[in-house]
């Protein structure tokens, strides 16, 4: 058998980021002995990448904000497909968690009066997110990694799980390698929080980094736990996309927020033509009315720059396939025409920086070039909205790697605060069931088997280039299952994925074990593979265009797809993909939605004539 | 565009050397493409840290012609076309493998910073903080943790046997932030001066100029502390309230007299 290093903990948290931290200082604070497991060094998770804000009803610049507001602009930006629970539970507790984070040291800009400033963002009726400048995961990554270093939470860092261990009924401990050492290590533990993140390095335009190869979705899954959504990914609207080296790198919303606008090659505010009905009665219809809303935001309506990112994504999708896109494939964002040099590098200093830096760019001069990237998955492991737990005894999920929180599409700002909300009433229900669970034996066979899998690719000799497979993933997802997808092309990636797990199972790997990415990537593309299976399968069922799914092939709303969740299980070896009811919105919250319905046809990029959602 | 060539250092703790290598060029591209280039296409087992690309988290730092610095924020086109490109792992962490080091001595020293302990709320239970009191701190903050200025700090760089004693300036910047948060009534100065060895500090700034997130840390963080340091341990009227007040310094060195007045 196997050499394996043990551990043995009440509550294992997997994963470093807002969910994994604010999980491990709550489980701790409630008395469970906790492990932090994180693949990379503390503080590096992707949170640290998060740059407009925390969305949370302070009401601190708007005291007309409240939760309700708050869980209503969730709601209809997630176009209803959200799990309304999560939704109110996330409005309701944002707040406590922003100020929460303040005790604990963090230092967010400041209005007048010394409360929080709070900005604008897209799908927000009011100015919600508590920032810092353009560096606020910065803020928050480090301000919870302080307060759990301060806790003396144990944190092993640089090790990657690969595998839940289970008895057949509930989940045992978890195990994988330690990356500097290559050394095999396992977690004995009641329960497990999954905090591991999203699944962006499948596609070829990311804003995300090499951790985010979809580990936690797919140790779910192998476990027996139900996925749902999966069809739903984020494009986030602005990504920098010249030169190459820096493509798909994240543009925050918030230079939308703090006044810049988008603007096709002729310079035109595209924009206007892409107002869905759902979203008319809330947004500007003229440039003037745009322009003025930006002094004069109670009378005035606003901007359709900051429409929900799907929305916008799709717009730039289309303006650059009907030919009125830039040189290099994108639009304009503009923020130098409205604020002064000064204004932008106090607010929005992070991009200032990466524009001049990386890309020659002086955004208080010139115009930026942008374009769609990959940024968020919604979809992710079905849980409880109350409890995070996940449909496997003693599994719970905070975070991206959870669903139904944002439906199917996510506002920005929404993420931070959904992982300080759920990432707390992970810790807690994983603290309190593994104070009622009776112990757990972790099952020998069963680790010496997940042992072998990961020496595996050291001992068959493969022929496969690990990052060759891991390019053509990329390229293939990209151009699959991208922002617009239609059935045709959804089963040619099928077909395709079978081909590269075939290939990965080939992977070739060279050198010790000590720290080679080579062989981490072996082992991370069966996880990038199967959630890219997850997702092309479950956007194949759907056969409507929601969110952050467009079909060509189905371009309409379908009111009927709005009552449903695609679900996703493993039986036997196999993806399994079905359809069940969403929890329906009981009467006092859905009289906070409107009465209205999202309908009308996505812009697809083929009928370029007609705007989105014009119905 | 024409191969770019670079010169890796590959090895591990017992030892390695400087390899070439030489792979295609991108426009606009930096070191850390020209390394993952490098990975995918000549040493697939080549070791080295990155997260986020964009200057943000701090993981990539290395060694470029000696000189600290992030792979993500350094283009090619800094150099002249035919310059010999070294990259190789920080100097002041022990070699793990390639460019990657144990940098757990940072891990190990934040440890034993005593922690944010906020005062009391304001009457109406809110906090109250005015921008232009936290703007230096907020300074401290940008800090990413890339930990070239305790690379850079000739009091560890050369000097294995002060690590003991020293923090570094990362943790002088962390230090500073705390002691200047306007909400902290956590007490650190005897520790900062005991524990942490900010007396080791000759003001050089070295790590000042090396900080990509153009911290000043010399002149905003360093010095201050010291003035503090000073204030608290050789100002005779502080000396003495804290003879009255009877606070213990369990950390500190003995005591010089307080000169005569």
């Amino acid at each position: 058998m196997a050499d394996v290093e043990r551990h043995e903990y009440d509550v294992v948290i997997v994963g470093a980021g807002g969910a994994g931290l604010r999980a491990a200082i709550e489980a701790h604070a409630r008395g469970a002995k906790t492990a932090i497991v994180c693949k990379s060094l503390l503080g590096k998770a992707h949170t640290v990448m998060a740059e407009g804000g925390i969305a949370a009803a302070l009401g601190n610049v708007w005291p007309e904000d409240n939760w309700k507001v708050h869980f209503r602009d969730t709601m209809r930006g997630g176009k209803l497909l959200n799990n309304w629970r999560m939704a109110q539970l996330h409005a309701q507790e944002a707040p406590d968690r922003v100020l929460e984070l303040e005790e604990w040291g963090a230092l967010f800009d400041r209005t007048k009066d010394g409360l929080i400033l709070q900005r604008d963002f897209g799908g927000h009726r009011y100015a919600r997110l508590a920032h810092v400048g353009d560096r606020t995961g910065l803020e928050m990554i480090r301000t919870l990694q302080d307060a759990a270093v301060a806790e003396g939470i144990d944190v092993f860092m640089e090790c990657t799980l690969r595998n839940l261990l289970t008895d057949g009924e509930r989940v045992t401990g978890a195990i994988g390698y330690w990356r500097q050492s290559g050394k095999l290590v396992a977690f004995g533990a009641k329960a497990v929080v999954l905090a591991t993140g999203g699944v962006g390095r499948a596609w070829r335009v990311t804003s995300n980094s090499w951790e985010y190869t979809g580990d936690g979705i797919a140790m779910a899954l192998e476990a027996g736990a139900d996925l749902i959504d999966m069809e739903m990914t984020q494009f986030h609207p602005t990504g920098m996309i010249w030169p190459p080296s820096v493509r798909g790198l994240l543009v925050t919303e918030g230079v939308r927020g703090d006044g810049g606008t988008l603007r096709n090659k002729s310079g035109e505010r595209f924009m206007f033509n892409y107002v869905p009905a759902f979203f008319r009665a809330e947004t500007a219809d003229t440039e003037k009315e745009a322009d003025a809303w930006f002094e004069d935001k109670k009378n005035n309506r606003r901007t359709p720059d900051l429409l929900p990112r799907d929305e916008v994504a799709r717009a730039i999708n289309t303006e650059v396939k009907a030919g009125r896109g830039t040189e290099h494939g994108g639009v304009f964002l503009d923020i130098a025409t409205r604020r002064s040099a000064d204004y932008i590098k106090r607010r929005l200093p992070s991009m200032y920086h990466q524009f001049k830096e990386l890309a020659d760019v002086d955004i208080t001069k010139q115009q930026m070039e942008i374009g769609p990237t990959l940024h968020y998955i919604m979809g992710g492991i079905r849980v409880d909205p109350d409890t995070a737990a996940a449909t496997v005894p003693g599994l719970y999920a905070a975070g991206e790697v959870a669903a139904g929180m944002h439906g199917a599409n996510r506002l920005g700002g929404n993420s931070l605060s959904d992982l300080l909300v759920f990432g707390r009433r992970a810790g807690e229900a994983a603290a309190e069931y593994s104070k009622r669970a009776r112990a757990t034996k972790v099952d020998d066979t069963q680790m010496s088997a997940f042992a072998q899998r990961m020496e595996a690719p050291f001992e068959k000799g493969g022929d496969e280039n690990p990052y060759a497979i891991h390019s053509e993933l990329q390229d293939m997802m990209q151009s699959l299952v991208g922002i617009i997808r239609r059935r045709d092309e959804l089963e040619e990636a099928l077909a395709g994925l079978e081909r590269l797990r075939a290939r990965a199972a080939r992977a070739r790997v060279t050198g010790s074990r000590i720290y080679n990415p080579g062989w981490h990537l072996a082992l991370d593309l069966e996880n990038l593979v199967g959630v890219s299976e997850a997702v092309t399968r479950s956007a194949l069922i759907r056969e409507e265009s929601r969110g952050g799914h467009t079909r060509e092939d189905f371009p309409k709303t379908d009111p009927e797809w709005g009552t449903k969740n695609v679900v996703t299980r493993k039986r036997d070896g196999r993806l399994v993909i079905s359809t069940e009811p969403i929890p329906k919105v009981p009467a006092e919250l859905s009289a906070l939605l409107g009465e209205d319905k999202p309908s009308g046809e996505a812009a697809t990029g083929v009928k370029t004539a007609v705007a989105a959602g014009d119905d | 565009m024409p191969d770019v060539k670079v010169w890796v250092w590959r090895g591990d703790a017992s030892g390695g050397d400087f390899m070439p290598y030489k792979v295609a060029a991108d426009e606009g591209m930096v070191v850390l493409d020209v390394v993952h280039r490098i990975q995918a296409e000549k040493a697939p087992d080549l070791a080295v840290r990155w997260n986020c690309k964009a200057g943000k988290c701090g993981s990539c730092s290395a060694e470029i012609n000696g000189h600290p610095k992030l792979m993500c924020m350094t283009r090619m086109n800094e150099f002249a076309p035919d310059e010999h490109i070294t990259i190789s792992p920080v100097k002041t962490f022990p070699v793990i493998k390639d460019l990657v080091t144990d940098v757990s001595f940072n891990y190990e020293k934040a440890k034993t910073v005593p922690p944010f302990k906020p005062k009391p709320k304001d009457p109406d239970g809110k906090r109250r903080m005015y921008q232009e009191d936290i703007e230096r701190v907020q300074e401290f903050h940008k800090c990413i943790e890339c930990f070239l200025c305790q690379d850079v700090c000739h009091v560890i760089r050369d000097h294995e046997e002060n690590k003991q004693s020293f923090s570094g300036p990362r943790f002088f910047v962390r230090l500073a932030a705390l002691e200047m948060h306007p909400l902290d009534a956590n007490e650190r100065i005897d520790l900062i001066r005991a524990k942490h060895g900010l007396g080791f500090c000759n003001i050089t700034k070295c790590c000042t100029e090396v900080c990509p997130e153009d911290i000043h840390i010399t002149d905003n963080a360093i010095i201050p502390l010291k003035e503090r340091v000073v204030s608290a341990h050789y100002d005779p009227i502080a000396w003495a309230l804290r003879r009255i007040r009877g606070k213990k310094d369990e950390f500190a060195p003995p005591e010089p007299e307080p000169p005569s007045a």
